[in-house]
């Protein structure tokens, strides 16, 4: 029966891949934000930033709305498993032979997969705008964002884990993915700003993010890559955990 | 096709001072003894709040007894909870499919999640739909499905893995009389044919009274009777299940306290109207 885990595992994970390609209208609608966000700001900051001397702006934005988009559709993704407890097919799962700890990490590998397609999405639309990215490092690139995705899959079904309702859930992940995302170095470069904020850019895991993929696709960034890529997978680890443990709580 | 992949005791289902208490000291289930033989139609009543989805829960692994032994095919299942998983099926009393699915998905899933050969399952899924006649509907999405339909499905994936007990939550509730009579040929079919032990709750007495071989109620977490339908009717002098239902169980209206589920259940309903 153990060797069933790895292949229940994948069950679990096709299943989310299914929904995502069967929800079009998903897709397409979560692609709205970034390209509003691109060409907004990218075209409208861009010549101010020049002026700065910050250099080409969407250069410097490009990799921070990747990750924008990939931290917004992975912890939104949290919300599929409120979903599956209102709609039953959790209990389905939770009486199969399988562990806890199995179907927490199929459903953070699916959500984390689709988040990471929704990336590269956004990556070829950056590049239609103007992003001109380091080919050669498209392996450490897509390595980056499939980390950011992991990191706030796993965010996202910790929080769903302890909540029953949508509403709920919407609110707390908005009150937390704003203040991430605008303080995450993904939008203008934090290295000015006040020490406090400085402070919340250094412990926020999407910092980390930005700035790995900022490294791999333009070489321009604060820390060196394999830093970037220590702290992603050690806060992966850490989420993983625990959510691992508030989904283990959950009941049916 | 095989139906016992384990060793059978004579019971199917053995359970002996079974008590669950709840933190805010609320006894569901107190001190319940009781057995189901192999291959029997047990009926299992109850009023609203009686400790019937609390006991099926137990059974089912997905709760713990605060005291007492349970046996699924001989298993304990808190402690070798995934081989009793894999021993018994379950209809859930609210819907477990995946809508966004096709019905052949779900019970491709099904499959993978249960562990049932790769090599087997295509034929498998294919016998099961057919015998609840879905076969032609398999790449439908599940949305699209009847709540007799999805019920339908439901049996057709709680048998996939090939199980030695059934349970039913209220596998006929909000149903009509015709599609509640189908699912009853189903289930007895199944009983009947492929000695399957059917372990079923439903507020509809005449169910009981027609299929089960050994009724049980349960009224405040105890058992008031167990023994066939005959005579549970003849003990307590009256004409039907129903009757004798009403005289051991009380005319008082249970109301329910309104747990996190139920709250779901509603939200659920309101989605799913608001979607219509």
């Amino acid at each position: 029966m153990k060797s069933n885990t790895a292949y229940a595992i994948y069950i679990l994970w096709l299943r989310q891949i299914k929904r995502y390609f069967r929800s079009k209208s998903r897709i397409v609608g979560s692609l709205g934000q970034p390209i509003v966000f691109l060409v907004a700001l990218g075209f409208g900051f861009g010549s101010i930033f020049a002026k700065a001397g910050g250099g080409n702006y969407i250069q410097f934005l490009s990799p921070g709305i990747i990750a924008m988009s990939i931290m917004f559709t992975a912890v939104f993704s949290g919300i599929e498993l409120i979903w599956d407890r209102q709609f039953g097919f959790l209990k389905e799962t939770m009486v199969a032979p399988v562990s806890r700890l199995s179907i927490m990490f199929g459903r953070t590998l699916g959500g984390a997969t689709t988040s990471t397609i929704q990336g590269v999405i956004v990556f070829l639309i950056t590049i239609v705008i103007g992003f001109r990215p380091d080919i050669a490092a498209v392996l450490w690139g897509l390595l980056f964002m499939f980390g950011i995705a992991i990191v706030f899959t796993a965010f996202g079904t910790a929080i769903a884990s302890t909540m029953e309702d949508m509403q709920g859930f919407g609110l707390i992940v908005n009150l937390v993915n704003m203040p991430l995302f605008f303080l995450s170095g993904a939008l203008f470069p934090l290295t000015t700003a006040p020490f406090w904020i400085q402070w919340i850019a250094f412990i926020n895991p999407l910092s980390y993010g930005v700035d790995g993929l900022r490294a791999a696709f333009t070489g321009v960034s604060q820390n060196s890559i394999g830093v970037d890529a220590i702290v992603i997978a050690g806060i992966t680890v850490l989420f993983l955990v625990v959510g691992s443990w508030l989904f283990n709580r959950v009941e049916v | 096709m095989v139906l016992f992949q384990f060793v059978m005791p004579d019971s199917a289902i053995s359970v002996k001072n079974l008590t669950k208490k709840f933190k805010h000291s609320l006894v569901a289930v107190d001190d319940i003894s009781f057995d189901v033989e192999n291959g029997s139609v047990f009926a299992f009543l109850g009023p609203n709040g009686a400790g019937k989805t609390t006991t099926i829960k137990m059974l089912t692994t997905l709760l713990h007894p605060t005291s007492g032994t349970i046996r699924i095919n001989g298993m304990d299942p808190v402690k070798q909870s995934h081989a009793v998983r894999q021993s018994f099926g379950i209809v859930f009393q609210d819907p477990s499919l995946d809508d966004e699915l096709t019905a052949y998905e779900n019970m491709f899933f099904h499959a993978g999640l249960y562990g049932v050969p790769r090599k087997e399952s295509p034929g498998k899924i294919e016998d099961l739909m057919k015998f609840v006649e879905l076969w032609d509907r398999k790449d439908s999405l599940v949305k699209t499905f009847s709540g007799g339909m999805k019920r339908r499905l439901e049996i057709a994936r709680g048998l996939l893995h090939t199980p030695a007990i059934l349970f039913l939550d209220e596998p006929t509730t909000g149903l009509d009389p015709q599609t509640r009579n189908y699912i009853w040929t189903y289930i007895k079919k199944l009983n009947e044919e492929r000695g399957l032990t059917v372990f079923f709750t439903t507020h509809y007495m005449e169910e009981a009274e027609r299929a089960a071989q050994r009724v049980a109620i349960i009224d405040h977490g105890k058992i008031v009777i167990n023994d066939t339908p005959a005579n549970i009717i003849s003990s307590s002098g009256t004409a039907s299940l129903e009757d004798a239902f009403i005289k051991l169980t009380g005319r008082a209206i249970r109301e329910q306290e309104g747990t996190g589920m139920d709250q779901m259940r509603t939200m659920r309903q309101a989605w799913r109207g608001g979607r219509r």
